[in-house]
């Protein structure tokens, strides 16, 4: 047993009333997250899990068997303080503070050997540095799972296809239209289509900032698949400096029904499907007279 | 010409394309232009750093706000270190695409901004700078 693994089992409980004064006297506490007694034992697990992990001798290699153990404590406690909603910062300082506890009990045990104990602190804090850096890996990784979800939903819930008339079908396309969203819209309607038997489509595009060429060509693409489906398909919410930008790029849209405003679109495939929408002239005597 | 401010943006995945529109944006708001020209500036820019993506996985941007005889614009400048275009001549036509897509790009960006100007061999990299300037003329 070296010296490292020796003063860390022998003065582990020392270690550990240090530590808990350090976290607790630390203005960022957050005992309104966790309890100070969870804290305690969080803290004594992982300083346990830490003792055994150095019997082996190996102070290095973090990725080893050794530590398979210490890094999924530390992963667990990591990843629930994320969403627990602690900051980067409080995470990090839980492995931190661990270290200032050691060296404080190091400083006293070894302060007549000044080589040993200089050895000893460079190879702990090694150690420990390593080990707050999966604190932080695992935080983040926490935090991403969260964004990626969200990007899933996102995507799942900007995409719908609504039925606006017998027949006809709206598709309210917001934000950017990349290959993966196309995919998806061509994919939604195209089923929705079949679904709903339906003979017109309007999509619009009220909602996406800037048409460049790659926009367009998708357009065009969902155009074309509708239109080997037997369906008709209109592009409705063509703002002004869109068009404009549309004619200086080149982007030949003349053989795509194409409107300003989804009213518009709505109202030419009324027209199609032979509908028309009228005011009618109520007489008194039909119910709603006042 | 003066070079009133001036920023540098990496661009190495998809997901860059957006906060960069963004950013040219900002930009054209605060000299003043007006929607059609941010529209045309948005565009172009967002054309040129599709290119730099698809065909040169990425690069990067110089944004400036620029000034000349009282006059104020923004110049974008892509720098990527990709394969190079062989004949840029042939590049600049409407048509023209060797990845399948509708081969607009660089034409068409040059008919939306007021001036442009690419530079690229094949090996070296390509540079395209383009300037829009507030009242787009």
């Amino acid at each position: 047993m070296d010296l490292t693994s020796q003063l860390l089992q022998k003065h582990k409980k020392r270690i550990l009333e240090i530590w808990m004064q350090n976290q607790l006297a630390d203005v960022m506490l957050r005992d309104d997250l966790m309890t100070n007694d969870e804290l305690r034992r969080q803290s004594e697990e992982l300083l346990e899990a830490l003792a055994r992990a150095v019997t082996s001798g190996n102070l290095d290699n973090i990725y080893s068997s050794d530590y398979e153990q210490i890094t999924e404590i530390l992963s667990d406690i990591s990843i629930t303080r994320a969403r627990q909603g602690f900051s980067p910062r409080e995470t990090g300082m839980f492995v931190l503070s661990l270290k200032q506890a050691i060296n404080a009990v190091y400083e006293q045990e070894l302060s007549d050997k000044p080589a040993e104990l200089y050895r000893e602190i460079s190879t702990i804090n090694k150690l420990l540095d390593n080990l707050s850096i999966i604190t932080f890996e695992t935080y983040i990784k926490g935090r991403e799972e969260v964004i990626l979800r969200q990007t899933d939903e996102i995507n799942e819930i900007s995409t719908p296809v609504i039925r606006v008339w017998e027949g006809i079908l709206a598709l309210p396309i917001i934000g950017t239209l990349d290959s993966a969203r196309t995919q998806i819209v061509m994919e939604n309607l195209l089923q929705e289509i079949v679904n709903t038997g339906s003979s017109i489509a309007i999509l619009d595009i009220s909602g996406v900032p800037a048409v460049d060429s790659l926009v367009a060509q998708h357009l065009i693409k969902t155009v074309s698949a509708t239109r080997l489906m037997g369906a008709e398909c209109i592009i409705s919410g063509i703002r002004a400096e869109i068009a404009q930008t549309i004619v200086h790029l080149g982007i030949d849209l003349s053989n795509i029904k194409t409107k300003a405003s989804l009213a518009h679109a709505l109202q030419l495939a009324f027209s199609m499907r032979n509908v028309e929408v009228r005011k009618i002239n109520r007489t008194p005597m039909s119910g709603l007279g006042r | 010409m003066i070079v009133l401010t001036k920023d540098t943006m990496q661009i190495l995945r998809e997901q860059d394309v957006v906060p960069f529109r963004n950013r040219v944006r900002e930009l054209a708001v605060k000299i003043g232009m007006s929607l059609v020209n941010q529209t045309k500036l948005i565009t172009a820019a967002s054309e040129l750093v599709r290119n730099m993506l698809r065909y040169a996985n990425g690069g990067k941007v110089i944004l400036e706000i620029i000034s000349k005889s009282a006059q104020s614009g923004v110049r974008l400048t892509f720098v990527d270190e990709g394969p190079g275009i062989a004949d840029v001549k042939q590049a600049m036509q409407d048509g023209f695409s060797t990845g399948r897509s509708l081969g607009l790009g660089l034409p068409g960006t040059k008919r939306l901004v007021n001036e442009f100007d690419i530079k690229s061999a094949p090996g070296q990299g390509t540079t395209v700078m383009i300037i829009h300037w507030k009242n787009g003329r």
